[in-house]
């Protein structure tokens, strides 16, 4: 008894400490977790530069609770293990009150134990494949359900789609995407015969055979569409086999995942015109929201070139969030913040607001994009309102009963409807 | 092919515009009066307006649909009408008005609304206008269109064909034409007309014969008893037989294409590998810069690209001995510079390289950013061509295949009959013997290396067809030249043909069935026990000192 007592009085005391530490510190730090080496610089360093125009933008406006933003550039470069020690780093070294970081799952997953332990706040800004949710963490990209299910869905139905490949990169994003969408399509009543589903390795490059049983596959008089979670470098010589076998977006169309703005810059994308994307964002839509924040993008990065993508708009979104949570709760506090963070409200740069939900997860429109000669995408689709991120996929068995709700009385990232108990306890 | 497709449209479309100046009618107006709703129609109801504007007779009908077709139709938000746009060099938009034939002045993007359409839309398109193109001048043209409609054909494509194919010059297309009109015949016809269209139809490879055959059967199977009618278990047997034969020739047809795949790849790693046999066999240096010779080659050919931006259509020839002498310049330098010191250290030999592989990968990424930089296909490059409807070959591999035999008679060449391939020879044989012959062999080796590296930049021009031109390209292809080398014997010529055929081979084989991950372990385990078997390769170095 006396011992509990004592815990607790120290930690009140170590909180004080604590709280007293960072009222002490002149700036607010935030510490920034992308690669800016390796394999993913090419697609990290844009996020990082996202974050400190944002934070530029912040402190021109008069930082935020009367003190500076300072930012905290750490780069594990592109190795997954290195993700966890800057992340150590930030939290216990730097003492930053909030980490904007990650774009592999990989490397979300090898930080997450670290900012369990020592109690940080992460945004990550990329589609993800969901089956995940820490109180630590918010998740400002894409849950299967606001990308890859209605990506099906429009196939399905404006498309016309009956036969359907599944074309992959080998790692968790989509193997676990890919088991979500035939437990899905299965559902819907599609036959496991018309389903053919392939993985490659990262950086796979001799597509011939492989373009060419998608060809086979989808001469059967069924119409058929791929959805493509090829990841990278990849997916250029994909696209270059499909042009020269002759298959065009009329008569096997491809949906991709991860190909936005940035992978097509710089890329002759005429033989690719009306291949589909599923985003919440595009660099196209014309709102007054986002053609500020293009103009003040290139503005900053000094390039007239320079496009915006997806990760850029959820980076945006969730820098915003934190600064509001922060004001509301009037500390930088991760607990204070993380409460004050669901229920806020931002405008989404494609109209629309982004609303953070009980599950760490956005509120989100889906938009469908084909490409344009000019390596930019044109909206032929979206949900009509934006779109809750689920946590946990309804179509796993494993998951279907799951729900995550950070806020009392479930306070549980993998809570089950049906038992009533969070799993993880 | 459809670029050629496209071209030739266009050369029919200019003989539409002369035809163009015929006095405004009444259905001219409601020509009108349907553009006029273009802008403003939402893409969901955007099918049945393109289907009324092709039901109309104006002459514009066919160029407005092709534009429509290519994103080029605007409209033009000042003047209130709708125009076909294409960019310009000023970033401005060059105009010509639908209607009017007055020249419009270039306006900037901001003036324009572009008139959207989408993938249906586009299908739907081409299949309207492949009606519309049946009796085209043009036997190219035709050709397009019949195939085209042979996929999808409609109820008035089939009344225009059983009109025109009576008059059609061409065989292939009047066969095409036949062929839509017996699947017509299968599908609706009466069990005799079924059977005739049938025994027609068979030794076709046309996958929309194939499907209307297995629809037919299945049909057949569904509806009825066959015992009951001697009819109905002739048809059935005739299906069967015509689809068994379709899948017989797939088949065969299937193998070859796995042959072709194997072979392209083979050639691939041919390239890759025969620079590096040379240099691992005469001066047993393993060089672990190798790939970034290669990498080196497929960046000459981008700044050549970039240099001579009209010369498209040559840079690839250009390229060629362009990247021969940056990589072999370099290799010179390499082995002058570092691997020379080193000479009998082969470890050391081994991390050195390995350092300069590292140093001018980051150099390569300071100058050209990390980025991978985007060359450019040439016109003969892309496409592919069409042996029959489910047997084709990409032009891209097929040049390589080509190239890379060239590449190995010449090398050949070079080394059985030039005297430097006398002296390169001499010393892989015997070093001290050649140098007591007088052979300089520190000259040699030099050559040697620049040769090789040479070789390597050749490949690295190839390679910019295939794949991305990025500072990590190098890196992914020194391991399989690694494997071709130790499996063909190293220092062979032949042997690292024979395995660079025999690894893509095995490889292309392999991979339907089991995966491209599965078919590449397969191939190492395979290698694996090769190696203990004759730890020498397929060939293995012969003579007295030979090692």
């Amino acid at each position: 008894m006396k011992f509990k007592k004592l815990i607790l009085a120290s930690s009140i005391v170590a909180t004080g400490l604590m709280t007293n530490l960072t009222y002490a510190a002149e700036n607010i730090k935030v510490g920034v977790l992308h690669s800016l080496s390796g394999t993913m610089a090419i697609s990290e360093t844009t996020l990082k530069d996202t974050v400190l125009m944002m934070i530029a933008d912040q402190n021109a406006k008069g930082g935020l609770l009367g003190k500076k933003l300072e930012a905290v550039v750490v780069d594990p470069a592109s190795n997954w293990p290195l993700f966890a020690e800057k992340g150590r780093e930030l939290l216990a070294k730097e003492k930053v009150d909030v980490i904007f970081g990650s774009w592999t799952s990989v490397s979300r997953k090898s930080v997450l134990p670290v900012l369990e332990e020592l109690n940080g706040l992460m945004f990550y800004p990329v589609q993800y494949e969901g089956e995940e949710s820490s109180q630590n963490v918010f998740y400002t990209g894409a849950a299967p359900n606001q990308q890859a299910i209605p990506a099906v869905d429009y196939l399905m139905n404006d498309i016309g789609a009956e036969r359907w490949v599944l074309l992959g990169t080998d790692y968790v994003y989509p193997r676990t995407t890919n088991k979500i969408l035939e437990a899905y399509l299965l559902s819907k009543g599609v036959e496991a015969k018309d389903i053919m589903i392939n993985y490659t390795p990262f950086g796979h490059s001799d597509w011939q055979n492989i373009v060419a049983d998608v060809k086979t596959f989808g001469s059967t008089g069924k119409k058929t569409a791929v959805v493509s979670t090829i990841n990278g470098d990849a997916n250029i010589p994909f696209y270059k086999e499909l042009g020269n076998q002759g298959i065009s977006a009329e008569d096997i169309p491809v949906m991709a995942f991860s190909v936005g703005e940035e992978e097509l810059s710089g890329f002759d994308t005429t033989p690719l015109v009306g291949h589909l994307a599923a985003w919440n964002y595009f660099q196209s839509v014309r709102t007054e929201e986002n053609d500020k924040f293009i103009k003040s993008w290139k503005k900053f990065i000094g390039d007239d070139e320079r496009v915006t993508n997806d990760p850029m708009e959820a980076t945006y979104i969730g820098f915003k969030m934190w600064v509001k949570a922060v004001e509301k709760a009037g500390t930088t506090d991760v607990d204070a913040v993380e409460q004050a963070m669901i229920g806020i409200a931002v405008p989404n740069l494609t109209g629309g607001i982004a609303v953070m939900n009980a599950n760490h997860h956005l509120s989100k429109p889906v938009l469908i994009g084909e490409i344009q000669a000019n390596g930019q995408f044109e909206v032929v689709w979206s949900t009509p309102d934006t779109v809750i991120g689920d946590a946990w996929s309804d179509f796993l068995p494993v998951s279907k009963d799951l729900i995550s709700d950070w806020t009392a009385p479930v306070s549980c990232g993998n809570f089950n409807i049906k038992t009533a108990k969070c799993s993880g306890e | 092919m459809l670029r050629i497709f496209s071209l030739l449209v266009f050369s029919c479309m200019s003989w539409f515009a002369l035809a163009e100046n015929a006095p405004a009618t009444e259905s001219n107006t409601q020509f009108e009066t349907l553009l006029a709703q273009l802008p403003s129609t939402k893409l969901s109801k955007m099918a049945p307006l393109v289907d009324k504007i092709a039901a109309q007779p104006s002459p514009q009908v066919p160029e407005l649909l092709q534009h429509l077709m290519e994103g080029e139709l605007y409209y033009l938000k000042a003047a209130n009408e709708l125009v076909y746009a294409q960019p310009n060099q000023q970033q401005t938009y060059d105009l010509t008005s639908v209607l009017k034939t007055e020249a419009l002045a270039p306006v900037s993007i901001y003036a324009l609304k572009k008139i959207r359409t989408n993938n249906r839309i586009r299908g739907q398109i081409r299949d309207l206008l492949a009606n519309m193109y049946l009796s085209n001048s043009s036997p190219a043209v035709r050709l397009q269109a019949i195939k085209q409609l042979l996929d999808n054909p409609s109820k008035t494509g089939i009344t225009s064909i059983t009109r025109l194919i009576k008059t059609e010059q061409e065989k292939e297309i009047r066969e095409l034409m036949s062929v839509v009109l017996l699947i017509e015949q299968l599908e609706k016809g009466q069990t005799a007309e079924k059977l005739a269209a049938i025994s027609q139809l068979e030794g076709r490879l046309e996958p929309t014969v194939k499907n209307a055959l297995v629809k037919e059967l299945k049909k057949l199977s569904a509806s009825q008893d066959l015992s009951i009618s001697q009819d109905k278990s002739e048809l059935h047997k005739a299906l069967t037989r015509a689809i068994g034969q379709m899948e017989q020739d797939g088949d065969f047809y299937q193998l070859l294409d796995y042959l072709f795949f194997g072979l392209s790849m083979g050639s691939v790693l041919l390239l890759a590998a025969i620079g590096l046999t040379i240099t691992f066999g005469v001066m047993g240096v393993i060089n672990m810069a190798h790939g970034e010779m290669m990498m080196l080659g497929a960046y000459t050919t981008y700044v050549i690209q970039q240099t001579f931006p009209n010369l498209i259509e040559y840079s690839l020839l250009m390229a060629v001995p362009a990247a021969f002498l940056v990589s072999g310049l370099v290799g010179v330098l390499i082995e002058r510079g570092v691997i020379r010191f080193l000479k009998g250290r082969p470890l050391e030999t081994l991390l050195a390289t390995f350092g300069i592989s590292l140093i001018l990968q980051q150099l390569v990424r300071t100058v050209f950013s990390p980025l991978n930089r985007q060359v450019e296909a040439p016109q003969w490059m892309s496409g592919s061509l069409e042996i029959n409807p489910i047997f084709s070959l990409t032009y891209n591999r097929l040049y390589i295949i080509i190239f890379a035999l060239m590449v190995f008679f010449s090398l050949l060449m070079i080394l059985k009959k030039s005297s430097l391939g006398l002296h390169v020879r001499a010393v892989s044989q015997n070093r001290d013997m050649a140098r007591a012959l007088s052979i300089k062999s520190s000259w040699v080796d030099a050559i040697t290396f620049g040769l090789g590296s040479g070789v390597a930049g050749i490949a690295g021009v190839a390679l910019s067809q295939l794949t991305n031109v990025g500072p990590n390209l190098g890196q992914d292809y020194i391991i399989d030249s690694f494997l071709v080398v130790v499996f063909g014997g190293v220092g062979s010529l032949w042997g690292t043909l024979v395995a660079a055929m025999t690894l893509g081979t095995f490889n292309k084989f392999l991979e339907p069935s089991m995966g491209p991950v599965l078919a590449n372990i397969i191939v190492l385990v395979g290698l694996v026990l090769f190696i203990q078997k004759r730890p020498k390769g397929l060939f293995p170095q012969k003579g007295r000192s030979a090692e």
